[in-house]
């Protein structure tokens, strides 16, 4: 009667589990459209708003991290870009079009960090 | 058998790529979108409004005055290029001054740019104007004249810059120029250009007609005498109040041509410092570097 009672529950907790994870993509998918269509029309401080608050809400959605690490690298702000677009390939690892743009992004990321060592070898 | 295991693994392979893209591409809203990234300048000066090229301590070939070619591009693009405002002023003789270092008390040091007497240190002109000063100097034979016509240039290579580099850590006189004009950011520095030539293997691409007449292009390879320069400039950046070195760069950039083919070392000379001017600007100024990205739903 227990080891029933159990299965009962944890297929109750289970079946709401997965309706409210849904629920939070699609509340944080809302939040990265929105943050799309303000990004493309250059507000990109609104747009990081937006993708931020995605990442609060569901912070497995690797797209929404993709979108935000482009902002921050927009806005000139290239450690945060670093730490977010390696969390999305974290999440995703496949994903061609998260790592396309985080090639690119390494390309400029490298030649700034290779600038400062410079720097550094020449007081 | 095995072989036939491994071409239906290499397939299978293949194809769960190419299905992981079209998932990908199929499932994924994407949108392209062209990004500026700026780039913080590497050095803050902000505590400047005027900048001041003084001169260069050139060696190599003599074809080219590094001294005086280095000043004027360098001024005419900082005046484009920044927000800081640029000095006119007479070059100053940097090996003079190296050589006179040894013994000479700071005064007489410190007055040894000014050619006429009196530096114009608030004058903000055309380039044209710095231009006509620097060519009076040279007439009377005041200004800088590190690799004149009738002095073979005393500096071959880099080994010959180190006994006149000491003259970039002379604090006191960095802080006596500084204080002339009016305590702006100093550029200086060292510039060898020196002929250069190579000889090797060099893949080209050549035309090739096939029996239908059909042009293709194929990469060729050739044994080949080339021959060009090498720039290897080296920018100083002194505070103009204190007479401190803030921050200096190494650059080097080297062209090459065909052994046959004459290119006038000046043009040359400007094609290698077109490499490098960005890197330069971007010490003072910041940049944008333009791309794009994939949006992501």
């Amino acid at each position: 009667m227990p080891i029933r009672t159990l299965t009962i529950l944890l297929l109750l907790a289970g079946t709401s589990a997965a309706p409210l994870a849904a629920d939070a993509r699609s509340d944080a998918k809302k939040q990265v459209q929105f943050g799309i269509a303000v990004a493309q029309r250059g507000l990109w401080r609104e747009a990081i708003y937006r993708w931020e608050r995605a990442v609060q809400i569901d912070p497995k959605y690797a797209e929404a991290l993709n979108d935000l690490a482009i902002a921050y690298e927009h806005e000139g702000d290239l450690e945060k870009a670093r730490v977010a677009y390696e969390k999305a390939l974290e999440l995703e690892p496949n994903n061609t079009l998260i790592k396309q743009n985080y090639e690119l992004f390494k390309e400029i990321n490298d030649r700034t960090t290779r600038k400062d060592s410079q720097d550094n070898q020449n007081p | 058998m095995t072989g036939r295991l491994a071409r239906i693994a290499r397939t299978t392979r293949i194809l769960s790529s190419v299905a992981a893209i079209l998932l990908i591409a199929g499932c994924t809203n994407y949108y392209e979108i062209p990004i500026e990234t700026p780039i913080k300048p590497k050095l803050d000066v902000s505590a400047f409004q005027r900048v001041l090229v003084a001169g260069f301590i050139a060696g190599g070939t003599d074809d080219v005055d590094g001294n005086l070619e280095t000043t004027r591009l360098l001024r005419s693009q900082l005046r484009t290029k920044s927000d800081l405002r640029v000095i006119d002023s007479d070059v100053l003789p940097l090996m003079e001054v190296a050589n006179e270092d040894k013994g000479a008390p700071l005064e007489a040091r410190a007055d040894s740019p000014k050619a006429d007497g009196k530096t114009d240190a608030g004058s903000e002109g055309k380039e044209g104007k710095s231009e006509s000063k620097e060519s009076k100097a040279e007439a009377r034979g005041e200004g800088p004249q590190p690799s004149s016509p009738d002095k073979a240039p005393v500096i071959k290579d880099a080994k010959d810059l180190e006994p006149f580099e000491h003259v970039f850590a002379d604090v006191e006189y960095w802080k006596k120029i500084g204080e002339e004009y009016q305590s702006p950011l100093i550029v200086t520095g060292t510039v060898m250009f020196t002929p250069h030539q190579r000889s090797g293997i060099v893949q080209r691409e050549e035309e090739v007609y096939d029996s239908f007449g059909r042009r293709r292009v194929v990469p060729v390879r050739t044994y080949m005498e080339r021959k060009g320069y090498i720039l290897q400039p080296k920018f100083i950046f002194i505070d103009g109040r204190t007479g401190t070195v803030m921050h200096s760069e190494n650059f080097r950039e080297e062209v090459l041509y065909n052994a046959n083919q004459s290119t006038p070392a000046l043009s040359s000379y400007f094609e290698l410092m077109d490499r490098l001017i960005p890197s330069f600007l971007s010490t003072l100024s910041s940049q944008k570097i333009k791309g794009t990205r994939v949006l992501l739903e």
